[in-house]
Formats: structure tokens, C-alpha cells, sequence
């Protein structure tokens, strides 16, 4: 089985699905590949100037703009690896019902293609860091790991929606609504500090997007971050974004397993 | 499985579910779900399929429309799961039913051919190395770099072609590849199978053009409604399904007489058509027989010279292939008085190839303006095993090849 999933065919057809992705996605736009980095920094604007210029919500968190913005590009990651995989599977219809080829391909090769932007949106960020005199401490090392925990429960959402989307095709304004209230869940455009009841803050960060948004800006940005090892004392609480994660990575694979042998005359 | 055996397949059945309103949305699911009571159409696609493919063997699949022939291919594909039975392949399999997969119209047609290898499995550097030869097989070098949405039908089918056929397999499964392109481009087809046939390629073909068929497969069989209704030898398999085609063209012609208003003038009846012995012919003749048309033409009140004649039509064309009247041929007919009854024989052209063909006998007023009676597909038939099947007029050998 697993040497099956890393085959010669497989491996050759990831990458060029994801090149295909990465070259169709400008197609026919002046700026092209430049709007995936545009995208988030004109995202950042808009929130830095009515959130922190007009609302001051970062007042006494240090490299605040720095702060922001790498959280916007993490909740864009994880948006944006979401969406696109739930239409994977219906938009690759063609695909699906003339040729035998592993299923879990192409939502795979959506994420992956989040994955690539989210890299380069990362770039962006170092940038701004250096102008911020932001140094790295050796905690950053923590950093890829904290990405791969993003990335495993997108993975086991886009599973579980990419399948599910086949028969009920009313899912993706669902997801997106759901994305918009699960926005506002999240500590990205606000400090945690300035949400009081402290019941609530440690409510948000058993949220795995919550908690992992906040621990990288620990990790790079400042230790005045508030993360889910300062609300809760009990070491149990905090394996439970990690669980979540790994449960919905299992459902979402298993439901994914067993829908796929019937995508073909379902789309 | 004996070694021999390319594809056995057992007992094999789907069936479709087909949602009465489709059920796509969440509420209606929800709604359903709640009444306990989904409704659909259970619609049987394959019951209880049982044959086996020999290796090296040119193995036909033929079946109307709907059949279930091409839903049979995508199981041994391996892009629909069966419902019940089994298959079991032998060797590597096309993973493809058709051509140009996945191809994009936003991308070039380099970019296209390195996308659709890789759907066939192989790697950028491996498609570099035949990329020369899948260009020149297709022949539009100078379109490489265009989008394929700026390709015509034609060139995009030639270049799918030529990158299909790189695809290395044990056994290939092709879908009417044939309907589409160009003369010049079905030849090309006919060599690539030729090939195929030489080399002893295992090749499943579904197809329900009878030419190449007949000319390429040693096995067969004949899938109607879901299930096999003939096999074996493709000539024996292929007049069965003639039978099968004619019996559906039958109470079509039934339906359309039935359907025809009456005028009250002339009728056209006891139309035959019978082969030089006088045997009459239901459905199918081989080439070369020679044709009879008759037919009586009863007039019930008195018509002033009419014109009595008869239209040979071949299906898919729009012309008449064979046409002919008592006015083109100079006959009287100003007998047509009350009660009087007219027989009219046309003995019809030999040459005329593989093929089904309707006959369309017709009574028009004296100046051919209007048609007292015409039958439109009076009488449906079929000319079957010809060697030639390029023309509708087959050839005679007369044609001579000198030195200069």
C-alpha cells in the first residue's frame, strides 16, 4: 500500500497536477503569479489599517504588523487549502469518470498547491521581518512542525468535503459561511489577551487553527503570544487541538476511502 | 487463472442509481431522509456478464446505444466498481477509455502532451525522449506552442492519438476512436490497429461500426439491455446484431406507417423487396445481391398522369443514393382511373456497399409539386460483407495500374 502511493506514476502525476494547477490558476491575468503574494498583503492592509490604526486591537504586543500579517497568511493557507480541495474532486469530473487513476491524487495535489503559496506568502513574511528587526531565536525550529499540524487537519477536512461535495453539492456555501464564523473564532486579526473571560480564550485555543496560528507567532514573531501552554495548567487539556486533528485526518480519510470507488457515477 | 487468459470476467453486475430529482442538495437529502423513502430508478446497466478474453486476442464488444457496452469497458477500467461478480485482469491495462483525458484548452499543446503522459504514467524526462516522435505523428509542429483552444477537432484528436498509442499496456481498451477525424486520420487508426493485430496485441474494442469490427476482431460479443446476447466468431455475432438493429428498425418503420396521415386518393401497398429468386428479404443480404423493389400503387379516385417513383436513401446521408420514375423514364400512366391498380418493379444497383439503407416509394401529381403518398422508410435493410468499405458504391475491379 505504501509503497503504492509513492510510485514512479504517482509521483509523476502529482507533480503534474500541481504544475498544471500552478500555471492555470493566473491564466489570462496582467499580474499572474504576483497576486499570491499580492493577495494576502492587500488582505493585511485593509485589516492593519481598520484594526490596528482605527480599533488599536494591538497595543502591547510588539511587531504587531508582523504579527498580523503572518497570521493572515496562515488562516489564508488553511482557507484557502480547504476550498479548493472540496471542488477537487467535482472539478476534475473529466478526469474522474475516463481514467483510472488514484482519487486521492488530486485533492492531494490541491493541497499541495496551497502548500507551494503558502511558502511564498512565508517569503513575504521574512521579508517584513527583517525591515522589523525580527531575529530568529532557535525556537523557530518548531516552526515546520507547527505548519504540518495545519496542514494534516486541512488534509483531513479536504478529504472529508472533497467526498462529501460529490452528493451534496450545497457543501461549499456551507464550508464558506462555516470559514467566515470559524474566522472570527480564530485569534487572527485580534490579540487573545484582549479577550477577558478567560474561559473563552481557552475555548479558542483547543481550536487546532488557533492554537497552532498562535503558537508560530510565538515561535517567530514574540513571546508575548498567548498560547494554550499559558491557559491551561493541566498537560491533558492541551493534547486536545491534537486530537481533533488526528480524528478528523482518520474520518476525513476513511469517509474519503469509502465514497471514491463510486465518484465516477456520482459526479 | 490459466496464463493464457487475458480478462475474466464473472458474473459481473451494476446497477445505476438513478435519483428521480437528483438528489444534490442537503435539504432534499435531509427531506428524504426524514420520509425514509429515497426514491430512484434502480436502472439495471450490466446483469450477470460472464466471458473471458484470450491473450493476443482482437476481442469486440458490439451493442446499440445504451446497451450497457461502454458502462462493461469502465468496469474493466477500473472507473465504476461492480455491484456483484468479479474481474479479473491479467497483465497491465490502459487505465483510459478515451482519448485527449484530461486535456486542457487553457494550456499549449506541449504542455498538454506532458500532462496526458503523465495520466499515462510516464515522467517529464521519458516524454522528452518521444516527445519529437509523438509531435511528428501528429503532424502539427508548428501548433506546439498555441493553446489547444486554438487547435481544430482534428488536430486535437491526432495529437491525443499520438501520445495514446506511446502508452505501453498488456492489454488495450479502446472506445470509438474511430468516430471521430479525418479520412486521412482513420487510415492512420486502421494502421495503428493493423499493427496491433500483427504484434498480437491483446485489444478490447467497443464499437458499433460494423467495417472496422468485422475487420479487426476474432472474438465478439453482443450486449443487449445489460446482457450478452450473443458471442463468439465476430461475423456470427456481428449478423446477430444486424437482427437486433432490424427488429428496433422494424417497429419503427410499423410505428411511422401507423403514423402516416391517409390520403385519400392513392395508397401504396404490398411493398417486397426480394433477392434474383424471388425470396423476400427482411433485413439483412450480403453484397452483391441482386435487388428487387416492388410495390402496387391502388388509386381510389381518378388522378391525371401521375408520377410513380422510388427513393433509395442510405442512413447518415442526405441525398438520395438512387432515384427513379415513371416520368424520368418516359411511362404513361393515364390510366389511373378509379380502381385501377399500377405494380411498380425497380431492380436496384448492385455496387452498393456495406450499410443500411431505407426505401422510399412515393406518388406525386402530374408536376411534381406535391406527393399524393410517399412512405417515408418504407422498407429498412441492410447490405452486409463487403471488403471494401470505403465508399458507398463499391468499386468494380476495373481500375488499372500501369507502368509509365
Amino acid at each position: 500500500m505504501y509503497k503504492h502511493i509513492f510510485s514512479k506514476n504517482n509521483r509523476v502525476l502529482l507533480s503534474e497536477l500541481v504544475r498544471t494547477d500552478f500555471k492555470l490558476r493566473y491564466q489570462g491575468s496582467v499580474l499572474g503569479y504576483a497576486w499570491s503574494l499580492l493577495r494576502p498583503l492587500l488582505i493585511f492592509v485593509i485589516l492593519y489599517v481598520v484594526f490596528v490604526k482605527f480599533l488599536k486591537l494591538g497595543n502591547g504586543i510588539p511587531h504587531y504588523p508582523v504579527y498580523l500579517l503572518f497570521g493572515i497568511v496562515l488562516w489564508n493557507f488553511f482557507n484557502e487549502m480547504t476550498v479548493m480541495s472540496l471542488g477537487s474532486i467535482v472539478g476534475r469530473g473529466d478526469l474522474i469518470r475516463k481514467i483510472r487513476i488514484p482519487r486521492w491524487i488530486i485533492v492531494i495535489s490541491s493541497s499541495l498547491s496551497a502548500l507551494i503559496n503558502l511558502f511564498l506568502n512565508l517569503l513575504v513574511v521574512s521579508v517584513f521581518m527583517i525591515v522589523n528587526h525580527i531575529s530568529l531565536t532557535s525556537s523557530a525550529a518548531w516552526l515546520p512542525l507547527i505548519l504540518l499540524e495545519i496542514y494534516i487537519f486541512a488534509l483531513g477536512l479536504s478529504f472529508f468535503l472533497s467526498a462529501a461535495f460529490v452528493k451534496f453539492r450545497d457543501l461549499n456555501y456551507i464550508w464558506e459561511v462555516t470559514m467566515q464564523a470559524l474566522f472570527y473564532l480564530t485569534p487572527v486579526i485580534y490579540p487573545l489577551s484582549r479577550i477577558t473571560n478567560l474561559k473563552l480564550q481557552k475555548l479558542l485555543l483547543l481550536n487546532p487553527v488557533g492554537q497552532a496560528i498562535q503558537d508560530a507567532r510565538y515561535v517567530i514573531v514574540t513571546k508575548q503570544t498567548t498560547i494554550i501552554y499559558h491557559v491551561f495548567a493541566n498537560i491533558w487539556y492541551m493534547l486536545i487541538p491534537f486530537v481533533i486533528v488526528v480524528a478528523v485526518l482518520i474520518v476525513g480519510t476513511l469517509y474519503f476511502r469509502k465514497e471514491s470507488s463510486h465518484f465516477a457515477e456520482n459526479i | 487463472m490459466a496464463d493464457e487468459i487475458a480478462i475474466k470476467v464473472d458474473h459481473l453486475r451494476k446497477n445505476f442509481k438513478l435519483p428521480h430529482q437528483r438528489e444534490t442538495s442537503i435539504k432534499s437529502a435531509l427531506i428524504n431522509f426524514r420520509k425514509w423513502s429515497r426514491k430512484y430508478q434502480t436502472q439495471k446497466a450490466l446483469n450477470n456478464v460472464t466471458f473471458e478474453i484470450k491473450k493476443g486476442e482482437f476481442f469486440g464488444i458490439v451493442g446499440r446505444n445504451g446497451s450497457g457496452k461502454s458502462t462493461l469497458l469502465k468496469m474493466l477500467a477500473g472507473i465504476y466498481p461492480p455491484d456483484k461478480g468479479t474481474i479479473n485482469i491479467n497483465g497491465k491495462l490502459t487505465p483510459f477509455i478515451e482519448l485527449g483525458v484530461g486535456f486542457n484548452q487553457e494550456l499549449t499543446g506541449k504542455e498538454n502532451v506532458f500532462l496526458n503522459g503523465a495520466l499515462l504514467g510516464f515522467s517529464r524526462k521519458e516524454m522528452r525522449a518521444i516527445y519529437d516522435d509523438i509531435v511528428e505523428f501528429a503532424e502539427i509542429e508548428e501548433f506546439m506552442d498555441q493553446k489547444l483552444k486554438n487547435y481544430s477537432s482534428g488536430m486535437q484528436v491526432r495529437l491525443a492519438f499520438s501520445i495514446a498509442i506511446r502508452a505501453k499496456s498488456d492489454i488495450l481498451l479502446i472506445d470509438e476512436v474511430l468516430a471521430v477525424g479525418d479520412a486521412a486520420f482513420q487510415t492512420k487508426c486502421m494502421d495503428y490497429f493493423n499493427e496491433l493485430k500483427a504484434a498480437g496485441q491483446t485489444v478490447v474494442f467497443v464499437s458499433h461500426d460494423r467495417g472496422s469490427l468485422e475487420k479487426f476482431c476474432d472474438q465478439a460479443i453482443l450486449i443487449d439491455k445489460g446482457v450478452i446476447i450473443a458471442r463468439g466468431e465476430t461475423k456470427s455475432v456481428l449478423n446477430h446484431y444486424d437482427r437486433v438493429v432490424m427488429k428496433q428498425l422494424e417497429t419503427k418503420d410499423e410505428e411511422r406507417r401507423d403514423a402516416a396521415p391517409k390520403n385519400e386518393a392513392v395508397s401504396i401497398t404490398n411493398l417486397k423487396l426480394t433477392d434474383q429468386s424471388g425470396n423476400e428479404i427482411r433485413d439483412a443480404v450480403p453484397f452483391g445481391t441482386r435487388l428487387t423493389t416492388t410495390f402496387y400503387v391502388k388509386f381510389k379516385q381518378p388522378v391525371e398522369d401521375p408520377i410513380i417513383g422510388i427513393t433509395l436513401w442510405r442512413d447518415g446521408v442526405g441525398s438520395p443514393i438512387y432515384a427513379t420514375n415513371t416520368w424520368v423514364d418516359g411511362q404513361s400512366t393515364a390510366g389511373a382511373k378509379k380502381g385501377k391498380v399500377y405494380e411498380y418493379v425497380v431492380t436496384l444497383p448492385e455496387q452498393l456497399n456495406t450499410g443500411k439503407y431505407f426505401i422510399e416509394p412515393a406518388v406525386a401529381n402530374k408536376e411534381a409539386t406535391y406527393y399524393y403518398e410517399r412512405i417515408t422508410r418504407a422498407k429498412s435493410f441492410l447490405i452486409m460483407g463487403s471488403d471494401n468499405l470505403y465508399s458507398i458504391v463499391m468499386p468494380s475491379k476495373g481500375a488499372q495500374l500501369r507502368d509509365v
